[in-house]
């Protein structure tokens, strides 16, 4: 090898330098690319500064707050029973959900008894939404990796679900039927048989799914492996629901902070497995992008279950308690979660015995199991980001409030 | 606004005045027309010479507009009856008109053939030589009823070649036709290779604009069944026939965006080099071993390389449309390409070293006669040749699983993202010409090209016998349709995986072509050649090979036409409960 | 263990930092001055008695018209151990830490609980109190033009947001 002159100067570097001089010189101006607000798989308006080389993300910076409409400025400034409509929009695939959480915490804070048929009702809804925002979880997932097709068989069986909500209170998205006090409406006659059917239907086909794409070679090449998240990580960042089950860590507020009448069931915690065990492919990492998925496949067998035993439990009676026409909230504060379909969905009510509470503070879990993004995207490349975004199935009305 | 009703679309736009006076005056421009061109008709029964024919020609174009003038004030005068039945007649005018363009194919064969019979009745079989009208005149025009003999076995399609034809000539000489002047003026550009090149040409054109569209219509209606629905369903009437023309018209009139940075010249010239060697690589292509544009004696190579070109149309998009999705999609099909292309390559040299040529027809030609001829299931190593092939090709084509260049859920479009209307179209225009393209290619290279699954020599004595019966030999034995039905087999194959299959990602897809398929390939091609000089022909191991392979292939097809037919028995069942009961009042 | 327990130890740890405790009621919390803060928040997470290893929530809170703005962290200790693999919820504690409302400062836990990143970017935002040492204190739901904070009980509704009219009636 010849000497090189470096800039005049006679050249004096060592082999480990040159090295260094080489690799320097291959490398190519990064790329600074916007994915978002407008991109078919951020899931709404979420806006990613990827920071590329090549395909290669060196760094993913989200931002958030395009879908922002001041849904805790709206808390504060009207009655509970109002407030009710807006949480559906928090959380819009998961609706009865948001209302379920906000009615808890509104009714520990104001003291009020739900009647047993209404908090029956109240599981049947919210274990049938937390299906079908799986569904739509797995269907678009599907769409993330290029598969169009299981993304109209998602929404195939979400549209059932959606037509038993719109037999049930009249709406399909934003349902404002889990009330302060009970539900607003009881079920439509022929309900229990309607929906007995649909679950014999459902349930053989999640593993047909299962068969159709978790199971896919190409799908778990694709994310298999993919965005692991740590326990630690995922408990660091406040990772809650599948995302946290899917690390490992088998904490589900149904079964570890029983609240409504979720005690009176016997249902299973899926949490992610490492590759090799039954029923899970061989490069599966736990907290990958894969398990996070698969944890939703298999809860919504469990949301069969559930659904099951309650439908069998459910009791004659009242479906909504007396609420007063002038709901005031007391003076006291109320910090309460429930398992959303997301995660743990947490409203800190801060009343001070007015009509319109002081505070509202909505801790969605999409924003707390979004902020991990930018831990995880580093060194993927741009289709993993993709990969690991729908994985986390974030909900952006839910990270905007 | 009400909804836009038929009857809103033939609202007459005329107004009160204009209407008669536009009946008026193309009724009285027909009449005086058709009185000319009767004139002249007179005239030419009398004219000698050159006056005959000005004549003749004069009748010819005063008829056609005459009846064009008439046709107009009818229309005019009857818009809504006429409005009226064409909107309910439109399906039967589409059909007929596919039935017609499918009838005119076969034109130009016939035409060749009388041509071909002329020159070989006047210089002698075998010979070349330029005839004139009045020769042509002379020879006549008579529908060749009588027994042709063809010399080359195999070599029969609907249209035998130039120099197959013999002994024939008696029949028609001295029975001049009536028309047999107009025929001879028909026929004397025909015996020229240029005039055949340009209806060649015309051809192949018009199939891949009619190919394009409806392939894009039927994978819509393939992806909207396979996702229990129905795809479109609107326009035209029956199922959405008229999906593609409609689309087209909609992309030829959007308008042609440009980005402010991007660099004009290429952008604009990207849709061209991407379309037009998909174009091309069917002048290669043999439909069957007569209908071909030109049959290269280097003819694989050809469409390899004009295939290769194709992608630097995608790299020049991605590059010109200063987006950086479109770049990187552009990078992608880079990548993608250095790493298909030599697997692709591999793949493709074992039916060549097999047969030793790299002459389309002349691959195809080896392959007559029943399954079991097939190159693909000659031997393991042609097989697994043939699913490598067709692999690469997946990745040739960007389709699914490997449509990383426009990957839409990554790269927003890809490369396409900055184009709109036809400059787009064309891209599409292209990539279903080309998945076309590379499904004929595998049929020609390792599914018995046009060569149907019955033995050929069943149908062996139809060869010999009058128009009808050879007609029924090129539709049960050999022919074009044959070609066109594998490759639509294939076509339907691609569009199959996309609406399965998840995409790769770009690392695995160079790790599946370089590290698995290129050494894969090498190894196929090993085996190959190995099998080709220790397994002689006719040995019980080649035999064994052949029979096992053949039953996989029909174990295949049988698998898929009894899926098929489960699904269709199965359809409410598949379809889901929504479709057998739903809630009621939803 | 409950939240008076916990409330002890960090008594016997902090003891006059730790200005009040409603170990009671529906959302039990101490208060922690600001100083102390980030020490208190190390303390909660690594001590082997609390373990708070996750922190749920952090909302500002307007007390208005008091002076000042209380920044409340939801801390939840969970750890494995529990029937079929399940982890148990060891202990729930909040904890308020008071700011004044103008140019309040804490100390940011975004080192302690990588969570916190967001939740105080939030605060941040919409109540205006200041995080020091947080690693990126940009607005997260607002434009990074915007002026003054929302949720806070004195905010003035604006008239117009780059040059867009804001039909807001102040009603306050």
């Amino acid at each position: 090898m010849e000497d090189k002159v470096v800039h005049g100067q006679p050249d004096l570097l060592t082999d480990f330098d040159r090295q260094r001089v080489a690799a320097d010189d291959l490398r190519t101006e990064e790329l600074l690319i916007n994915m978002g607000p407008q991109h078919p798989s951020t899931h709404g308006v979420l806006r990613l500064m990827l920071r590329t080389d090549g395909e290669l993300v060196l760094e993913a910076i989200p931002h958030i707050g395009y879908l922002h409409r001041c849904a805790e400025k709206i808390g504060e400034n009207v009655t509970p029973v109002q407030f009710v409509p807006y949480t559906d929009r928090l959380d819009y695939l998961a609706g009865m959900n948001n209302n379920h959480g906000y009615s808890l915490a509104i009714e520990k804070l104001c003291g009020l008894e739900v009647p047993e048929r209404a908090r029956y009702i109240r599981v049947l809804m919210c274990e049938l939404n937390r299906i079908a925002s799986h569904l739509v979880s797995f269907g678009c997932y599907g769409l993330d990796m290029g598969a169009f097709t299981p993304f109209l068989y998602a929404f195939r069986e979400r549209e059932y679900i959606l037509d038993l909500f719109e037999a049930t209170c009249g709406q399909r998205l934003t349902y404002n039927y889990l009330s302060i006090g009970g539900v607003t409406q009881d079920l439509p006659g022929g309900f229990a048989d309607k929906l007995a059917h649909f679950l014999d239907y459902f349930e053989p086909k999640i593993d047909e799914y299962n068969n159709l794409l978790s199971y896919n070679y190409i799908f778990v090449k694709r994310t298999a492996g993919v965005g692991v998240v740590s326990a630690a990580d995922a408990l660091a960042y406040g990772l809650t629901g599948p995302c946290l089950r899917a690390s490992g860590v088998k904490w589900d507020l149904r079964r570890c902070v029983p609240y409504e009448i979720y005690d009176r069931f016997e249902f299973d915690i899926p949490i992610g497995i490492a590759g090799g065990a039954i029923g899970v492919p061989r490069e599966v990492v736990v907290g990958d992008s894969w398990s996070r998925y698969f944890v939703r496949m298999q809860e919504m067998k469990q949301s069969v279950r559930i659904l099951r035993q309650a439908l069998q439990q459910l009791p004659a009676g009242e479906f909504r308690a007396k609420v007063p026409a002038a709901l005031k909230v007391p003076a006291g504060e109320v910090y309460l979660e429930v398992e959303g379909a997301r995660g743990q969905l947490g409203y800190l009510i801060v009343g001070d015995g007015k009509k319109t509470p002081r505070r509202v503070k909505i801790r969605g879990p999409s924003f707390c199991n979004l902020s991990i993004a930018t831990h995880v995207c580093r060194r993927v490349l741009i289709a993993d980001v993709a990969a690991i975004l729908g994985s986390i199935d974030v909900v952006m009305g839910e990270v905007d409030r | 606004m009400a909804n836009f009703t038929v009857e809103d679309a033939l609202r007459s736009r005329w107004s009160a005045s204009a209407k008669p006076r536009a009946v008026r005056t193309f009724a009285v421009l027909g009449i005086v027309l058709a009185v000319a061109a009767l004139g002249l008709g007179y005239l030419a029964s009398s004219a000698p010479g050159a006056g005959y024919w000005l004549a003749v020609l004069g009748t010819a174009l005063a008829g056609v507009a005459a009846m064009t003038c008439l046709g107009a004030a009818f229309v005019i005068q009857f818009s809504r009856l006429v409005g009226t039945w064409l909107f309910r007649l439109a399906f039967l005018i589409f059909v007929g008109g596919l039935v017609g363009i499918a009838l005119l194919a076969w034109v130009p064969a016939l035409l060749y053939e009388q041509v071909d019979a002329a020159v070989a009745d006047h210089y002698g079989a075998g010979a070349t030589g330029v005839l004139t009208v009045a020769d042509l005149e002379a020879v006549g025009w008579a529908l060749p009823t009588d027994s042709i003999e063809v010399r080359r076995q195999g070599a029969v399609g609907w249209a035998p070649p130039t120099d197959s034809i013999d002994g024939r000539g008696k029949a028609v000489v001295g029975s001049a036709h009536p028309t047999a002047s107009f025929l001879a003026y028909a026929l004397w550009p025909l015996q020229f290779r240029l005039t055949r090149d340009i209806l060649a040409l015309v051809g192949v054109v018009g199939f891949v604009s009619l190919l394009a569209m409806f392939t894009i219509w039927w994978e819509r209606k393939v992806a909207g069944r396979m996702q229990s629905r129905l795809g479109p369903m609107r326009v035209g009437g029956w199922h959405g026939w008229a999906q593609s023309m409609a689309d087209g018209i909609k992309l030829l009139q959007k308008e042609d965006i440009y980005l402010e940075g991007a660099d004009r010249p290429l952008f604009k010239l990207a849709p061209y080099i991407a379309f037009m060697p998909a174009l091309a690589l069917f002048l290669a292509l043999p439909f069957s071993a007569a209908w071909i544009c030109r049959d290269l004696d280097i003819g694989l190579l050809f469409i390899l390389a004009l295939a290769g070109i194709g992608v630097l149309g995608v790299i020049v998009a991605g590059w010109a449309s200063n987006n950086k999705w479109s770049l990187l999609g552009a990078m992608r099909e880079a990548c993608q390409m250095i790493s298909y292309e030599i697997p692709l390559g591999f793949a493709l040299l074992v039916p060549v070293m097999t047969t030793g040529t790299l002459r389309l027809t002349a691959i195809g030609e080896l392959q007559a006669g029943g399954f079991h001829t097939w190159l693909a299931f000659q031997s393991p190593f042609t097989l697994a040749a043939a699913v490598l092939f067709f692999t690469a090709t997946l990745a040739a084509c960007k389709r699914a699983p490997f449509d990383l260049p426009e990957a839409e859920s990554e790269l927003v479009a890809g490369v396409y993202t900055e184009y709109s209307g036809f400059r787009w179209s064309l891209f599409f225009f292209a990539e279903y010409a080309e998945m076309f393209a590379v499904g004929a290619l595998a049929a020609i290279l390792f599914f018995g090209a046009w060569y149907s699954p019955l033995p050929a020599n069943w149908g062996a004595a139809w060869l010999h016998g009058p128009l009808w019966q050879r007609a029924l030999y090129g539709i049960l034995f050999n022919g074009p349709l044959w070609l066109i039905f594998k490759g639509f087999f294939f076509l339907f194959v691609q569009i199959w995986l996309r609406w399965t299959l998840p995409r790769i990602r770009l690392d695995q897809v160079m790790y599946a072509c370089v590290q698995v398929m290129l050494p894969l390939s090498m190894l196929v091609l090993l085996g190959a050649t190995f099998w080709a000089l220790l397994v002689p022909h006719g040995s019980m191991l080649a035999v064994v090979a052949n029979l096992a392979c053949t039953a996989l292939g029909v174990g295949a097809v049988l698998a898929i036409i009894g899926i098929v037919f489960y699904g269709y028995s199965n359809r409410r069942q598949l379809v889901g409960t929504l479709a057998i009961e739903h809630w009621p009042g939803s | 263990m409950s939240p008076q327990e916990i409330a002890d130890i960090l008594k016997t740890q902090f003891g006059d930092a730790l200005t009040a405790v409603v170990a009671e009621g529906s959302h039990p919390h101490v208060t922690i001055a600001a100083e102390r803060w980030h020490e208190a928040a190390v303390f909660l997470r690594d001590d082997p008695r609390l373990q708070m290893n996750m922190l749920r929530c952090v909302s500002g809170l307007d007390l208005h018209p008091e002076p000042w703005i209380e920044v409340v962290y939801d801390l939840i200790s969970m750890q494995p151990g529990g029937q079929q693999g399940l982890w148990v919820n060891q202990s729930t504690i909040a904890v308020r830490v008071r700011v004044p409302r103008d140019g309040g400062h804490v100390a940011s836990v975004a080192d302690v609980w990588p969570a916190a990143d967001w939740h105080e970017r939030e605060a941040a935002d919409l109540f205006g109190v200041i995080f020091d040492g947080h690693p990126d204190p940009r607005r997260i739901l607002l434009p990074d033009d915007w002026i003054g904070h929302p949720l806070r009980k004195d905010y003035v509704f604006p008239t117009e947001y780059d040059g867009i009219p804001c039909a807001v009636t102040a009603e306050s």
